[in-house]
């Protein structure tokens, strides 16, 4: 507790920079997955291709990831735009497929319902497909969130400062306190984020309360 | 009025639902066409509203080939009513009424006191109008559809197995407030049904339909009932049937009408 004191703005510091590099890649990664998941529930021909691609995105080492990406997009090597990229890519690989899950998981008589009506595509979309794939799709927002949170620790290897550092700090100096209070702030973001979503869910999609 | 000129409809992969078929819906009639499944009873239907396109011939609504017209509008001015309602999940019951309006862009204040008006016209409470639509029983559900597809104050309803997910009871009520709520606003009404009851319930005239559409018999309820054109409209509206041959029997100076196996229906007024 004493060392925790004596650092607290280091650590406040290190918080935000947790933060400033997870949320982007986790906004980013949805803005992106959404679209390509109902792209892949709709087509039958390019679901399969499209859905093992990003997934094995997932398969790309970290480490390399963080050394190829900057060249193909022109950003510094160890910047936190790298992170946010790498990071971004590594959300998509496990939320497109969820996304297309989700789709599909809209039942076909609405959407013909909905089409009946006099809904355009564009209408469809927006008023009808996306609500409905909502749970779906939080349950694997909800995988991309606390998986980010926690790959952001990585990048304290190469140098980029987020809640990681206090372990690879922790580690080299032999503060217990620091590796502690890292894993600890982590774990607490992770879970933060999480609520935070759960309880955007609720309040976005309030016909779900009233099932049961 | 609504024109089918020698529609066609062959799937991609060789099923022929519709073969040819001719047919004149007047204005302000309602019109069944009943049919087992398979009979392209609802393709027919929904060519309607171009939810599907005839492979060759023509369908028109007042002289205007519905093919000229842009298919988003054409269903908006269209009342559609589904099997079990097809309301949608996440919307309350006035935003489902509302459905067509909200899409046109009217206010949402405007087109929830519209849609509480239209829930009192097809007998539901405005009180539920903030409920979702698995609150709501089954023949409460089929209402709202109704509402929903007056909302937009149409000329020209579709209805698809309307009553069919209700239980009997309910059925009888949904078709009688139909009726009444058809004497009064007179819109031209399509509906499919396999239930020739449901059929001579409330259509004016009934189109009787074989495999690929084929019309084995049209007339009104009376006509086809008197005089089944063939075996095939007699086995399905079950002419002979114990049902159908309905007797007079005198009891204590009334006339009580019984069916062939001899159980009472009802009463003879003279």
């Amino acid at each position: 507790m004493n060392w925790l004191s004596q650092n607290l703005h280091i650590v406040g510091q290190l918080l935000a920079d947790h933060l400033a590099l997870s949320i982007p890649p986790i906004l980013l990664s949805l803005a992106i997955s959404v679209p390509l998941g109902r792209l892949a529930a709709g087509s039958g021909r390019l679901r399969a291709p499209l859905l093992t691609a990003t997934g094995l995105l997932y398969a790309i080492p970290s480490l390399a990831l963080f050394v190829i990406l900057p060249p193909i997009l022109g950003l510094p090597l160890r910047s936190g735009a790298t992170m946010v990229a790498a990071l971004t890519v590594y959300g998509c690989a496990l939320l497109v497929r969820g996304a297309a899950d989700a789709f599909d998981s809209v039942p076909e008589d609405v959407r013909l319902a909905a089409a009946a009506t006099g809904h355009s595509r564009w209408a469809l979309f927006w008023r009808v497909e996306l609500p409905l794939a909502g749970p779906v799709l939080l349950s694997a927002l909800r995988v991309v969130v606390v998986s980010t949170v926690s790959l952001v620790t990585v990048g304290a290897v190469i140098g980029i400062s987020s809640l990681g550092t206090l372990f690879t700090d922790g580690f080299q100096r032999g503060i217990d306190a620091s590796i502690v209070t890292g894993i600890v702030l982590t774990v607490a973001v992770a879970f933060l984020l999480d609520a935070l979503c759960v309880l955007a869910a609720r309040a976005l999609m309030p016909w779900q309360r009233v099932r049961a | 009025m609504i024109e089918f000129d020698a529609v066609r409809k062959q799937y991609p992969d060789g099923t022929v639902a519709v073969e040819r078929f001719d047919l004149v819906v007047p204005s302000h009639r309602v019109v069944a066409l009943v049919g087992s499944s398979g009979s392209g009873k609802t393709t027919l239907l929904r060519m309607v509203n171009r939810m599907v396109e005839p492979s060759s011939g023509s369908v028109r609504i007042d002289d205007v080939d519905v093919r000229s017209m842009d298919p988003v509008r054409l269903r908006r001015s269209i009342g559609y009513v589904l099997q079990a309602g097809g309301l949608l999940p996440h919307r309350t019951v006035a935003d489902n009424v509302a459905t067509v309006p909200l899409l046109e862009g009217r206010s949402r204040r405007q087109a929830r006191a519209d849609a509480l008006g239209l829930l009192e016209r097809v007998g539901l409470d405005p009180a539920i109008a903030d409920r979702y639509p698995a609150q709501l029983s089954g023949g409460q559900q089929q209402r709202v559809g109704v509402a929903r597809a007056l909302a937009a104050d149409p000329n020209i309803l579709l209805m698809d197995e309307p009553f069919g997910a209700v239980d009997p009871i309910v059925r009888d009520q949904l078709q009688t407030e139909l009726r009444a709520l058809q004497a009064d606003i007179g819109k031209t009404i399509v509906f499919v049904t396999h239930d020739i009851d449901e059929a001579f319930a409330l259509a004016d005239e009934v189109v009787v339909l074989r495999a690929g559409a084929e019309i084995a018999q049209r007339g009104t309820p009376a006509e086809i009932l008197a005089a089944p054109a063939d075996d095939f409209v007699a086995s399905f509206v079950g002419a002979g049937t114990a049902r159908r041959s309905l007797r007079i029997r005198e009891i204590d100076g009334r006339a009580l009408v019984v069916d062939g196996d001899g159980r009472p229906t009802g009463v003879l007024e003279r």
